[in-house]
């Protein structure tokens, strides 16, 4: 069983439905969930829009601009897209606001 | 001896003015005199500059630089509280520092009418102890930070937009510089400002408080300063998080081990994107495929059946739109079926500026749709003679 918690802020949210906060079950697989087979199963399950707004244009991880933030803790800490997803993680990707 | 007069180490007008922070432990009349030495330097005087400036100025922070080239518009007012009424089309650095003088007149003041680029940075930046991004775009927050790891001043970074901030400070102690945390710059196309996106004043008055709060903690050289944190703070919920940032990174192209960026570069060219052009304007149709705002005027006056379709969201309609056109947001086009415009023909697309019209015409030729868009949209059409049509 892999169920996370997933937000969406800085305007990421608008790429999934408006929701800032949603839980979901990570369907069971042979491999472990990673962050990044997690972008790439949310651009093609729960994204709306555009995926290029959060996806990379090559199709690896997230865009730039966009920060993943595992249990409140930057994700380059905890091994960028390559962390393997533990139950009941929290997981927030955050577009940087530019605005003043 | 006289005892009868006061030993002090401030002057008796600061004494009164400061009172009430000099009695907190970590100010005193050390921390009192480390401001009062202190030089910060403000880029940009919009709804962060505004609070950020202020704050520093009340709080006696003895040179104060404001950097920004932009004049006052009444659209800024809202939230950009250091301006008047009377300051709409003129200088905003003026404007900030004549308000500036009104609540602190001891302190001194300097203002830079100019855009900051990579040929001036150096020269702005170098006398200052510390720097506050207050910009509203990624090429000057790219090029602060480049300039500040070069000059090694710390740089506290605020942004807001919607009801959503954001705070960091960067290039200090063992903390990282913004491309550390953010190595490329996002896509043009991904980046939304407050023109187009909004922003509550408040949020800026947040975020912005809280920018002069760590700069002055910095000056204070107090322990907390909020490096190698995120603080993300959400006005329509009422929450506001810290995050634990990654350290410096010893491979970054600017504060590394090895940097390959030891000189300012051209920011405009990095991001794809300019400090100064708040809009850019997308060239998608051929010429003949739209409608200056004069012809479309003549269209208007001559042909009372003329379909207009409005592509602006729906929030923006219901503030202004042209009698008798249609609204069909952008986003619904796109998400809707072919079969609504079967056998339409002859349209004409309006949007606030002429972008997403053209994508709009794009779309509907597609489906077999003859339709033209107008050049410059709203904003151009409402700048017309004889037109009256609100500009936002
Ligand atoms: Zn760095």
């Amino acid at each position: 069983m892999c169920d996370i918690s997933l937000e969406f802020a800085g305007g990421a949210e608008l790429l999934f439905e408006s929701r800032k906060k949603q839980s979901v079950s990570l369907p069971p697989q042979d491999r472990p969930w990673t962050i990044d087979l997690l972008v790439k199963w949310l651009a093609k399950n729960l994204l709306k829009g555009n995926p290029e707004m959060f996806i990379h244009a090559d199709g690896s991880g997230v865009r730039p601009g966009i920060l993943v933030l595992i249990n409140e803790i930057d994700w380059e800490l905890l091994g960028g897209k390559d962390y393997r997803i533990q139950n009941n993680d929290s997981i927030l990707f955050v577009s940087t606001l530019h605005g003043g | 001896m006289n005892r009868l007069k006061a030993s002090q180490y401030l002057p008796d007008e600061s004494i009164e003015r400061y009172s009430r922070q000099i009695l907190l432990p970590e100010i005193g009349v050390n921390g009192m005199h480390k401001l009062s030495a202190a030089s910060v330097l403000i880029v940009g005087a919009g709804g962060l500059g505004c609070p950020v400036a202020m704050y520093l100025a009340t709080s006696g922070v003895g040179t104060i630089g404001i950097v920004e080239y932009d004049v006052v518009e009444l659209s800024n007012l809202h939230r950009q509280i250091g301006h008047r009424e009377a300051s709409v089309g003129f200088s905003k650095a003026k404007s900030l520092v004549s308000t500036l003088k009104t609540l602190n007149s001891s302190i001194n003041y300097m203002s830079f009418e100019t855009a900051l680029s990579d040929s001036n940075a150096k020269g702005i930046v170098k006398d200052f102890d510390v720097v506050v991004d207050a910009t509203d775009n990624v090429s000057s927050r790219y090029l602060l930070n480049d300039v500040c790891v070069l000059l090694r001043k710390p740089l506290v970074s605020g942004s807001a937009l919607r009801w959503e901030g954001q705070l960091t400070v960067y290039n200090h102690k063992t903390g990282p510089c913004y491309r550390c945390v953010f190595p490329k710059p996002p896509p043009p196309e991904t980046v939304t400002n407050c023109s187009d996106g909004g922003v509550l004043g408040p949020v800026t008055g947040v975020i912005g408080s809280m920018q002069a709060l760590e700069v002055i903690k910095i000056l204070l050289d107090e322990d907390g300063v909020l490096y190698g944190r995120l603080v993300m703070f959400d006005g329509l919920s009422g929450s506001h998080r810290t995050f634990r940032l990654r350290d410096r990174d010893p491979q970054c192209a600017v504060c590394g081990d090895e940097p390959t960026v030891s000189e300012l570069i051209d920011y405009d060219a990095f991001c794809g994107s300019s400090a100064c052009d708040k809009i850019p304007s997308l060239k998608i149709l051929a010429p003949q495929d739209r409608y200056s705002p004069e012809e479309f005027k003549e269209r208007l006056l001559n042909d009372p059946y003329v379909h207009i379709i409005d592509v602006r969201p729906s929030e923006e309609f219901a503030v202004c739109h042209i009698p008798d056109s249609l609204n069909l947001p952008f986003e619904e086009l796109k998400a809707s079926p072919s079969s609504l415009y079967e056998g339409l023909q002859d349209v004409i697309v309006v949007c606030r500026r002429g972008n997403e019209s053209q994508l709009a015409v794009k779309m509907l030729k597609d489906l077999g749709v003859t339709a033209k868009d107008v050049v410059g949209g709203l904003q151009a059409w409402s700048r017309l003679p004889g037109v009256s049509f609100p500009s936002y």
